[in-house]
């Protein structure tokens, strides 16, 4: 990229040295070794030295065919260094560098496409979720750039929300939908590990009585235990009934969405390590606009 | 036996029937890891088996185990023979073969349970890289001891290449490898970001330049001559593309990290120099090929030299395509995409392999004090088969590849992109299920080659051959 410095100037002249010296060397390498030497081989005859019997060198000249096409890549690579960076700090007549050449790109793209995420962003989410194009085009984003972890049917994968059930971490209106992709989501809202505190005994007992409340058959003795633990523990974030709350992207524990899986040793093993999902954000990445579209498109997965 | 009056074969034969052992091991890591690309089920869940692990495997089975050992046995026979010397010290030749099995064996054991410096084609851990480096002073102490003690004036040219392929490679592993030990199997790099980055890849393309060209151009130039019995074509052709190829090389690096973090000015200057380095590379196609001018006939009837001649078309090829794809505007279609692997494996299999093949059918009879290999026929059906399988990988990984450059690259009218990453591999299927094919077909032919070296050496004694006593 183009905003490199040299340290100081004897690194700029130490590449500039090297490099004119290898160029200017290629060419005085063709010279001296054209140059004819007294009592050497006529041309097209072997010179006087053999190896291992029958090892021999013809003194033949180098072709002529080759030599240009040496000549031409050495005068090409001079002026290349005129023209671009290349030679230390000398920073090429055209002033060219990959940053600048980036930007002009990306703001021509964006004198392109801008305007027609520009329109979209001017109609509602429900709107655009029922027009055909705008969720064409939304999906398209969505391969590109939400599928790696939700999925290309944005079903998802473990630890990877499915986007096209009822079951929202964090809400699954519109506003919340796109305050999910451009801000992300997780790290403040993390599912602490608790095998510290609870010990093994009392991991098992929460996992019991969670899968009390999500209607699985339990041992019911050992549930009893579990819920003592659950009101103190786990009540502020998940809620009395186990509802979960979308403000802190708790789950609710009463459904058959299981981000991580529903399995009793699965669900011990959330309660005993943790969980720590994150979302990233994609404002700075896509722009405001492009996450509208995409907001609508997710919007129209589950509606 | 008086060691003094004897070449030194012994080491020869160790190293050059483990070329024939490690390729066979290699390429079929090569075809393992390639049926994982059609079939991803293989690896059986088995975290040895996935394809991150196998991978480095088989780079390093095929350039190091394979490659090395035909190094290795090429460079200490042409050496002595022309030399007229027997190799400076039979005990640090010994010493040479079984360190750099050790390497071989500790690079198949640790790469597959995942321990690695992370750095391609350099993944070893540092207490194998202390290994190598005690080898490869070894090596170089044999190999320039030999030349020193030679009892002919001049430096035959192979040795040129073969002394600066040995020297350039102690340089570059203990540059590139230099790192801090955490534990007996991690080190982090002493590089940081773009520098390591650099670092590394000034490495890579240069073990690309010396390890699989310089000293294989050093085969090149002993074999070729000798199997066609005709002068190489020209002394000053020698000397102009050996400085010129050894200097340049060495900038050409930047180029596998266009459009990156890279400093514009390293970036253009390894593009510049990849371009200069098309007239010196062709310098020993050309040495090579116009060797045979005026003995053309010998290619119809003499499978080895066929192995030679169209092992200098493939160098030839992949050394124009080298310097097309360090072009930046090339470089924004190929990079990231299967073009490389495509070219990567014209020179290994077309190249690399090729004049190996070619070199071992001329070494091992004299070897084992034979005339020939026991079969020519085979000989020749290796070539054919070799030639097949490379041409069917190389064509489809040129297809895969531009295909994905196009299918990446494409926008739709709305400016989001035409294909997800997920349809440009989906759409690979046929071109890696044909490049698996390619590589069955060329490992078929070590197959063919091992039996051809078994029944060779059958019955046969190793021999000692003399040393004429006349400079």
């Amino acid at each position: 990229m183009g905003d490199f410095t040299f340290s100081s100037d004897f690194w700029s002249w130490w590449v500039i040295v090297l490099t004119v010296g290898n160029i200017l060397g290629c060419w005085w390498l063709i010279v001296w070794t054209m140059k004819k030497r007294a009592g050497e081989a006529a041309s097209g005859d072997v010179t006087h030295h053999t190896w291992d019997e029958t090892l021999q060198e013809y003194n033949n000249p180098l072709p002529r065919w080759w030599l240009w096409l040496f000549y031409i890549t050495l005068v090409f690579a001079v002026i290349y260094l005129v023209l671009y960076p290349g030679l230390g700090k000398f920073r090429g007549v055209l002033g060219w560098t990959g940053e600048v050449r980036y930007e002009k790109e990306m703001e021509q793209a964006e004198a392109r496409y801008g305007p027609i995420f520009a329109n979209y962003a001017k109609q509602e989410i429900p709107a655009l979720a029922a027009d055909d194009e705008a969720v064409r085009t939304g999906r398209r984003l969505f391969l590109n750039y939400c599928a790696t972890c939700h999925g290309s049917d944005a079903r998802g994968f473990p630890g990877f929300p499915n986007l096209t059930d009822d079951a929202w971490l964090y809400g699954g209106d519109p506003a919340s939908i796109k305050t999910s992709i451009l801000n992300g989501r997780g790290g403040q809202g993390l599912m602490i590990a608790w095998e510290g505190q609870l010990g093994e005994q009392g991991v098992n007992e929460v996992t019991e009585y969670v899968l009390q409340i999500n209607g699985r058959e339990v041992d019911t003795a050992l549930a009893r235990k579990g819920r003592q633990h659950y009101q103190q523990m786990c009540v502020s974030c998940h809620g009395a009934e186990g509802k979960g709350n979308q403000a802190l992207g708790a789950p609710d524990l009463t459904d058959d969405a299981w981000l991580y899986g529903g399995s009793p040793g699965t669900i011990r093993e959330s309660i005993a390590k943790g969980r720590n999902g994150r979302m990233p954000a994609h404002k700075d990445f896509l722009g405001e606009d492009k996450v509208h579209l995409l907001a609508a498109y997710v919007y129209s997965l589950s509606n | 036996m008086d060691t003094s009056t004897t070449y030194n074969y012994k080491v020869v034969r160790q190293f050059a029937i483990m070329t024939v052992v490690w390729g066979i091991v290699g390429m079929l890591v090569g075809v393992v890891i390639a049926a994982q690309l059609v079939w991803p089920q293989l690896n059986f869940d088995i975290p040895w088996l996935t394809y991150s692990r196998l991978r480095p495997l088989h780079t390093n089975a095929v350039i190091f185990a394979f490659g090395g050992s035909a190094l290795f046995a090429t460079s200490y026979y042409v050496v002595q023979r022309t030399c007229q010397a027997r190799l400076f010290s039979n005990g640090l030749a010994a010493f040479t073969f079984w360190g750099w099995q050790v390497v071989i064996v500790a690079a198949a054991i640790t790469l597959p349970l995942g321990i690695t410096a992370s750095k391609e084609y350099a993944e070893l851990e540092w207490p194998i890289d202390l290994l190598i480096t005690l080898v490869w002073v070894a090596y170089a102490v044999v190999f320039f001891g030999t030349i020193v003690k030679r009892r002919v004036k001049h430096i035959y040219v192979a040795n040129w290449f073969y002394g600066a392929f040995i020297l350039t490679i102690a340089v570059l592993h203990v540059v590139n490898s230099a790192a801090l030990p955490v534990t007996a199997t991690k080190s982090y790099s002493v590089y940081p970001g773009a520098i390591d980055a650099m670092v590394q890849w000034w490495y890579g393309h240069n073990a690309v330049g010396f390890f699989l060209t310089a000293g294989f151009l050093g085969m090149m130039y002993y074999f070729v001559p000798k199997q066609a019995n005709r002068p190489v074509y020209s002394y000053r052709l020698s000397v102009v593309h050996f400085w010129a190829l050894i200097s340049t090389y060495m900038w050409a690096g930047p180029h596998h990290l266009h459009y990156t973090a890279l400093p514009d000015w390293a970036q253009s200057l390894g593009m510049v120099f990849s371009l200069i380095l098309l007239a010196p590379s062709w310098g020993g196609m050309i040495n090579g090929i116009m060797t045979l001018s005026g003995a053309w006939h010998k290619l119809r009837t003499d499978p080895i030299l066929k192995f030679l001649i169209v092992s200098l078309s493939f160098y030839g090829m992949s050394t124009f395509e080298g310097p097309m794809m360090s072009i930046k505007t090339v470089n924004a279609l190929s990079h990231y995409t299967d073009w490389t692997i495509g070219h990567v494996h014209s020179g290994a299999l077309g190249w690399v392999a090729m004049v190996s093949i070619g070199s071992l059918y001329f070494l091992i009879p004299r070897l084992f004090g034979r005339e020939q290999m026991h079969s020519i026929k085979l000989i020749d059906v290796h070539f054919w088969v070799a030639t097949i399988g490379v041409v069917l990988y190389i064509v489809a990984m040129w297809i895969a590849g531009i295909m994905q450059g196009l299918m990446w690259r494409a926008v739709n009218a709305d400016g989001t992109l035409t294909y997800s990453f997920v349809e440009s591999l989906e759409a690979m299927y046929p071109y890696y299920f044909v490049r698996l094919l390619g590589g069955l077909v060329f490992l078929s032919g070590m197959l063919i080659m091992a039996y051809n070296v078994i029944r060779t050496i059958q019955g046969n004694k190793p021999v000692e051959a003399a040393i004429p006593q006349t400079a």
